[in-house]
């Protein structure tokens, strides 16, 4: 399956990119996560620490352990700081 | 309701203006407004990034759920983007409920719910370099009490 990923603000700088678009058969954030890493140190360093990090799938909050299945967009970011 | 992410400035009294005049079944019109501080001295400015589409949707159902849980009669969100000096507004909410209790508990629950559930990041610009803005562990426990 083809995915849209999208990073923001320091995982953004540590991948280089804002957005890219990958084909994988993982089937789950987590999975992807493992396929990224073992892919480029720029996404080691990125995701040194999951637990630092969140995901949203199709643009709704979610958990690494979730099925990517349907899923067209995934978003990595650290701890939301608005308001 | 309405809910607006911007780049533009905002004019704090024209929003309250408009949104509290001419209501006859509000008692009460409470609003907020977020400022950008410089925390250690030295700030230049405050960039935020967010994830467009999804701080749309994250912000309606933030509004739609006070709306639900206080009765509003309306609320009002706005929420800037890009890069911000220190003294500028940043972000505003405002409630209209038939009474205080209700428009000021609305008020705080969009603000804890904007300030870690909405995807914004800041980053302060320094003379010395740039720095993201941390979650603050009070920031998520704040939203426990809700």
């Amino acid at each position: 399956m083809s995915l849209q990923i999208l990073y923001f603000a320091w995982v953004r700088e540590r991948v280089g990119a804002a957005r890219e678009t990958v084909t994988t058969e993982a089937p789950t954030v987590a999975a992807l996560v493992a396929e990224l890493v073992a892919r480029d140190d720029r996404y080691a360093a990125a995701f040194a620490d999951t637990a630092a990090l969140r995901v949203a799938l199709d643009q709704e909050l979610a958990d690494f352990s979730a099925p990517l299945d349907g899923v067209r967009e995934v978003a990595f970011f650290p701890p939301m700081t608005g308001g | 309701m309405a809910v607006r992410v911007q780049a533009e400035p905002f004019d704090i009294g024209a929003e309250t203006g408009a949104f509290a005049t001419g209501r006859t079944d509000a008692g009460a019109v409470v609003t907020f407004t977020g400022v950008v501080r410089d925390t250690r001295g030295g700030l230049q400015r405050m960039e935020i990034e967010h994830y467009p589409g999804m701080t749309e949707r994250a912000i309606a159902a933030i509004a739609a759920e006070a709306i639900a849980r206080w009765n509003l009669i309306d609320c009002l969100v706005i929420h800037r983007y890009g890069p911000l000096p220190p003294g500028e507004p940043i972000m505003m909410v405002a409630t209209a409920a038939a009474h205080r209790a209700e428009a000021f508990a609305a008020a705080e629950f969009l603000m804890d719910y904007l300030k870690s559930r909405a995807p914004f990041w800041k980053k302060e610009v320094t003379a010395t370099g740039e720095d993201w803005v941390a979650a603050r562990d009070e920031d998520e426990a704040a939203l426990r009490r809700w």
